[in-house]
This record gives C-alpha cells, structure tokens and sequence, in this order.
C-alpha cells in the first residue's frame, strides 16, 4: 500500500492511499463531528458537519467521502466551518421536537454532545414543531419521529449489516421519515429479526429500548466493528473488554 | 437498412412532398394542444375532405412552431410560394384558411402572422430546425431533411477520436446549465476503463415555466436518437436511456415511436446501418420528483433507488451507473450533435460568443406581448430578446426583471439589460443560463414575493438527505413569509442572507447549492425592496397583502423609545 502526503491544518501528515480523509483526519487526534456517519457503515455526506477546506479551492468537501490525496491541503476547524457546523445543529435542533429534559438519551445524545461541545446556546431559527407520531408496537424497541434527525444510519446497517433491510425512508424534504416495511407498524414488520442494530447505532433518542426512561438509554457502537472484524478477519474479539458503553 | 437505402429512403419522400401541390402544417405540441390545435385539425382534414382535395392537399401533424401564446398554430406551404403562418386558429378559420387561401389563393388576412416579424427574424434554428416542419411521428419526414445522415457518417468516416475531437472544436457546451464542455465530457468516459459504459439523456426538466426539452423530444425525437447513438459510437457504449418526465406523456409517447421505428428500421438495436456498432436505447420515466434532473440523483432513480443524490466525486465519468462510466447530457445538448456532425465544428463554431458557442433555446414567458420557445445565437442581448423577440413588454407597463434559469437562477434587473446573454455574463450577475427558462416580469411584480415562490418550489422539492437543503429552505421560506406578510423583524434579513451563503456553500447537490441564488439576486439588485417591506412596513409593488404585525425588536426598540421619550412608555412601567 503506497503512501501519501498531505496537510491538515498546516502539519504535514501522511496515511495509506485510498484512506478516507475523515479517518486520517481523526488518525491524528482531531475531532471531526459526524452526526449520519459511523465507522463500518457507508459514508454518506448527509448531515453536512464534517465538511473540511480545501485550502487551494476555498471549497467545502465533505470528509467522510472524500479519499484523502497526496498533496493535499485542508483546514477542518476554520472560522467559517466552524460558525456552519453551529448553523447545521440549529437547523437540526429548530426542525423537530428535540426535547432533552424528557429524552431517554439525555446526557449521551450525539446531537446533544456537538451542541454542546461548540458551545450552541440558543436557536436562531423558528421551531417548525411538527407533530410526528411515535411507534411502539415492536416487543423491544419504538422509534420516536420527534428525535429522528434523518442520519438513517439504521437504514443502513439493517441493509449492510444485518441484510433484512427494514428501514427506509419515505416523503422527501423536510416530510421525509424513516419507516419500517412498506410504512407499516414496527411489531407487524416480518422483514425485521428483532436485532437492535437500528437502536444501538442512533445517534439521538428517536431509536430505544422499551422501558428505559428519561436518561436511563446506553448505547453502543463497539458491536459493529465486532461483527466487521468477525466477518471479514475471523477475529471475534470485543476491543472494549465489551462491557462499557458510550462514554 | 444500409446507407443507400437511407438515400433512397429520402429520395422517395421528397418525390412524395413535392407532387403535393400544398402542405398544411397544424402545430400538434402541448401548448398548441392545450388550446385546441386537435379540433382545427380535424377540421383542416374534415375541409380537405369535403372539398376533395385530398390528391394534392396533404395536412401534417407537426412539432413546435415557436409563438406558442398565439396558438393554435397552422403553416401553409403551397408550392413555389414562401410560407404563410396563421395565428389563433379556429376550426371556422382553418375551414377558411381552406376554402380562401389554398383553393383560391387568397390568404385570410387577419389570421396571418407576418413571418418578417422579429419574432422569426432574430432567431437562429439549429436544434430546432425540423421543429414546426416535420411530423415527428413519421420516420420518413426526418430522413428527407437528411436524418440519420450524421450518423452513417460518422460510423463509416469516422473514429470514435474523431468524433469526440469534432465535438470539442466546436466548442458545445452542457446546454443543462452548468456549461461543462460536452467535448471534453465525452472525451473521458471514451478513455475512462470499463468494458460496459452508459449514454444518458437528461429529459427531466422541471423549472417552472420552462419547457425546451420537451418541445424537443416531442418536435424532433429522432433528432435526439441521433444524437444519443452517435454519442454511444464515441465513448463506446452500448446501451443508451432516455430519461423522461413523468408529466411529460406525449413526448414519452413519440419517443417511444421512434424508438421502435429506427429498431425496426435498423437504424437502432443491434448493429446500427450494417455497422459492427450495436446500440439499444430505453426509455425511464420520471416519478415527478425535481431532484431526479440532478445526474447522480437521475442515474439512482434509473437503478430503481430512491432519487437521491450521491457525492461527486465520483464523476458519472469514472463511475455511473452500475459504477460503469456515464455519459450524461441534457436533451438539448444531444440536440446540437447532428448539426455539427453534418456540418462540422467550424460551421457551428461560427454561431455564438468567444466562449459560448451555437444557439440556446429559450421558453420565454411572462409579461412580453409574444411569449413562446425561441432559439438565439448565443450573446444576443437580452434586451433584444424582449423588445424584439418577444415584442416588448405589454403597453402601460415597464420592465422590471428577467429571471433566467428557475429555481436555480437570478433576475436581471433593467440596468443590465444589454448584458450579452452566455454563460459566463450571466453566471457574473448571480443568475446562471440554466436550461433556458426567461421569465419577464413587469412593475407589478414583487421581488421578496417572487423569491419566496422559487424558496417555496425548493422547500417542496428538496429529497431531505443533507441538512443545509432539507431544514436551510424551510427555514429561508418561513423568514421570505414573515418578511411578505409585514412580520419581519430588521434582524431577520441578515438571519436570511446568512442563511443563503451557508446553504449555497455547504449543500450537497446543485439543487441546495443553488436554491438561495433568487434570494440573492434579489437582494443585490432589489435590496430596497426588502428593506420596504421590513422597515416601513410596505409592499412598493402592491402585491403583499401585509396582513401581520410587525414584530418589534424590543431588546434593540425599548432603549431606543425611551431614549426618544425621554422616560418609560406608561404602557410598559
């Protein structure tokens, strides 16, 4: 594997040819917030945060698709991104009911983690407070539309990972939601193996277990790299001891 | 079917056109459609009929003619005389048209739209040459005005190099907006690697009030075939689609036609002309969905993916569809091919401006006394467009803007009317060439309330994958509103155009990136307007109805009262 050259934020770094700039971007330590991508998953280029400078071009590219290149020059914290990624999490707080008080996932919210760690203190924008309904006809799991922020993350690894491609979304724009077979409930679904993988990779409260009340969600990423590693390396080893949680 | 019987093919049908003494042209697109133009045919066939004319008499069903505001359109060409056009048909004046001009030489004068009009003069039919002449339904029509010549041309004379090197000397560019050089765009999917490649047509247009492409698809469908097969012979592909329009089902229907007459006629399928060159072309129809014009969202919904749009890069070139390389172009491009195949790069190269080369198809609409489809050189004036073209606009207005390209574009307000209409001068005035759509608007149009209608059109087509797009339009649409409604507060235009450079810069696709461009022009050109509209509390143009109270800023407003009054209001102690 060929070796590449390239600069982050004026230090020269180098990584593997082929490399994803958000993975290179992290390699070294620098904190890059996804809210629709997950390590194991497909990237995507929805949610607009990761966007990094190209310093040649003064264009925005999302670092998560974009193949890192020799030579490369890039910025990921500049005034600009920096002032956009706060202007994306309030777009995202304004578009649906994200109340943290009565959140299942209060205190380990990705949303809610961004939010604060770029210091957003208030929503310029109006509430669109829209009324979305809630399923909870599964045995162990319900989907709350209020929290959903549309990073379909659980499209995904139910299509990837788990093969039984239950979720998908339906509507466009700011209609758009996730649904479960051909919009129907959740526990009439016959494509869906029960499994969790949706839950334990949504970023926000919309996906949880039933039962868990305010604050009380954990989820855990660590299972996918498990089932990656298993599949692809025959290595079935839990990198975390796999007790912990997030955080 | 050989190249000589594609000669004699058109010897045959132009021996047939001229042993008829006269041919009556009856527009049959949509617009001419939408107003009748199927009755006045029946009537023209009905009178040919009673007055047994029907040996040297022949009525022919055609494509656009152009002065679609003035249809139903019917042309007469009698032999030896130049045509005559008739304007706003009727099924009694086509019986006239008959009865007076083509049995007694007598025209119906006060039907007659005089073909020395600007209107006809100025333009300039490339694309559009066959457009109003031939019956797009019948192969025969299209051969004898030398169809399919191009083609037979380039598969026997030419390599594929050469035909890629042919487009770029001419100098074509994506006629979808952008204006990437088609030359250059065939070039790399010809040497991207892969064994199976793609050809594409864009037919999914979607701005509102624009309808170029499919005036093309239904005037002249075996035009574009052309166009699309030789493009298929360049880069090496087999395999072509049509993407159509949902709402667009008599193109669909010809289309359709057509294909299945070159297929028969060998003309398409496999190995085209008795060439080694085999290519199959189908048709997809749209769902409706807007984004689907966008190409990696087109290409998803060709896959039968939901209609969303991917990153690029990758490039349709390198990886399309089926990750095989993508060529894609809109209809109108395709549309140029033949032309220049048949006459060559410096002959077209001749057409236009430094760097916008040929002619562009404009819908033109709005307050002018002619609208309807036009083709001009590129670099013509806009104001020669209006004034000329389209007759300038109606007594007892003024000109206010011209807003090209939809949803995506800007308005040009009247100081820049002499600005050469090309690529490269529009896109310097915030709006861009688009895919042609020209709407004119006059002094009683609003501007915040012409943003907030292309806003609202965004808002509603946005797929929802990235959230600049999804949430960004919502947001610019419901301040477009407060400020309409007489609701704005002062801080809400910063909040507003903010907003625009954050969803222009960060969006994911070109339908994000550009929605903000008719808040922006606006602003740039109308910015008074607004401030009308926020500040004193009124609409210069009329047309909001300011219905709302205004919401005051009282952190900034009560200092301000108090320092004024001297003391605290009493109804606030």
């Amino acid at each position: 594997m060929a070796v590449i050259t390239m600069t982050i934020n004026d230090e020269l770094v180098s990584g593997v040819e082929g490399q994803s700039l958000l993975s290179l971007i992290r390699e070294q330590g620098i904190e890059l917030p996804t809210l629709c991508h997950l390590e194991g998953l497909e990237a995507r280029g929805g949610c607009r945060l990761c966007l990094v400078e190209m310093q040649s071009t003064q264009r925005l590219l999302p670092a998560c698709t974009t193949t890192a290149q020799e030579g490369m020059s890039i910025q990921t914290h500049s005034e600009r991104l920096v002032r956009y990624r706060r202007m994306i999490l309030e777009l995202l707080f304004a578009e649906r009911n994200h109340v943290c008080a009565v959140c299942v996932m209060n205190g380990r919210c990705e949303l809610q983690d961004e939010a604060a760690k770029i210091g957003m203190d208030h929503v310029r924008y109006d509430y669109l407070v829209p009324e979305l309904p809630m399923d909870a006809t599964h045995d162990k799991f319900a989907i709350d539309h209020n929290r959903c922020i549309l990073c379909t993350r659980c499209v995904s690894v139910c299509d990837s990972v788990e093969g039984a491609h239950t979720w998908d979304v339906m509507g466009r724009g700011v209609n758009s939601r996730v649904i479960t077979d051909l919009n129907q409930p959740w526990g009439s679904s016959r494509s869906c193996t029960s499994c969790g993988k949706c839950v334990q990779v949504c970023p926000t409260g919309a996906l949880a277990n039933k039962g868990s009340t305010v604050a009380e969600m954990v989820k855990r990423h660590d299972f996918l790299q498990w089932i990656l590693d298993g599949r692809e390396k025959k290595q079935w080893v839990m990198h975390n001891g796999g007790s912990e949680g997030r955080r | 079917m050989k190249r000589s019987d594609l000669q004699a093919m058109a010897r045959r049908e132009l021996d047939r056109q001229q042993a008829t003494r006269c041919r009556l042209l009856c527009c049959a697109s949509t617009p001419c459609l939408s107003s009748g133009a199927a009755t006045v045919q029946q009537a023209l066939e009905q009178a040919v009929t009673d007055n047994k004319l029907d040996a040297e008499v022949v009525v022919v069903s055609t494509g656009c003619m152009g002065p679609c505001s003035r249809g139903p359109m019917v042309t007469v060409q009698l032999a030896g005389q130049e045509d005559t056009y008739y304007e706003n048909v009727t099924p009694e004046s086509a019986r006239q048209i008959v009865a007076e001009h083509v049995m007694a030489n007598q025209p119906v004068a006060d039907k007659i739209m005089p073909s020395d009009l600007p209107f006809f003069a100025k333009q300039h039919k490339i694309v559009l040459a066959n457009s109003g002449v031939i019956d797009p339904e019948r192969l025969e029509d299209y051969v004898a005005r030398d169809g399919y010549a191009a083609l037979a041309h380039a598969l026997r004379e030419m390599t594929p190099e050469e035909v890629c090197a042919e487009i770029s000397k001419s100098g074509l560019r994506g006629r979808g907006g952008a204006g990437y050089p088609t030359g250059l765009k065939w070039d790399l999917v010809r040497k991207a690697p892969g064994e199976k490649k793609y050809v594409i047509a864009n037919g999914d247009e979607g701005d509102p009030g624009a309808y170029m492409d499919r005036t093309l698809m239904e005037s002249d469908p075996h035009r574009l075939l052309e166009g699309m097969a030789i493009a298929g012979y360049a880069v090496g592909a087999e395999q072509g689609f049509l993407y159509v329009r949902g709402e667009y089902p008599i193109a669909a229907k010809r289309l359709e036609k057509a294909i299945r007459t070159a297929e028969r006629r060998g003309l398409l399928g496999s190995r085209v002309l008795e060439s080694s060159f085999s290519f199959r072309i189908d048709i997809r129809i749209g769902a409706g969905a807007f984004v689907c014009g966008e190409e990696t969202a087109l290409m998803a919904s060709i896959m039968g993916r939901r209609g969303q749009p991917t990153p690029r890069p990758p490039y349709p070139a390198q990886s399309g569809l089926w990750e095989c390389p993508t060529l894609i172009n809109n209809v109108e491009t395709f549309g140029n091919i033949v032309p220049i195949i048949a006459h060559g790069a410096d002959w077209f190269a001749s057409v236009g401006t430094a760097k916008s080369k040929g002619s562009k198809i404009f819908a033109l609409a709005g307050k002018v006394n002619t609208t309807g489809l036009i083709e001009v050189p590129m670099g013509i004036t806009l104001r020669e467009v209006i004034d000329d073209i389209g007759g300038g606009v109606a007594d007892g207005f003024s000109f206010k803007a011209a807003q090209t390209g939809g949803p995506s574009g800007g308005c040009i307000p009247a100081e820049h009317l002499d600005t050469p209409m090309d690529y490269e001068s529009l896109r310097a005035l915030g709006a861009i060439m688009g895919s042609g759509g020209l709407i004119v608007m006059d002094n009683a149009s609003c501007m915040p309330d012409v943003a907030k209608f292309f806003m609202e059109f965004c808002t509603d087509e946005s797929c929802g994958k990235c959230v600049p797009c999804r949430v960004g339009t919502v947001q610019m649409h419901r301040i477009l509103e407060r400020i309409t409604n007489g609701s704005a507060a002062p801080a809400d235009l910063q909040i507003l155009q903010d907003l625009c450079t954050m969803v222009q810069e960060t969006s994911l696709c070109g339908l994000g990136q550009s929605a903000p461009n008719p808040v922006l022009s606006t602003l740039r050109f109308y910015r008074e307007e607004y401030e009308a509209h926020i500040q004193r509390h009124e609409c210069p143009a009329g047309v909001c109805k300011m219905t709302e109270a205004p919401t005051l800023e009282l952190v900034e407003a009560l200092p301000r009262r108090i320092r004024e009054l001297g003391t605290i209001p009493m109804s606030l102690a």
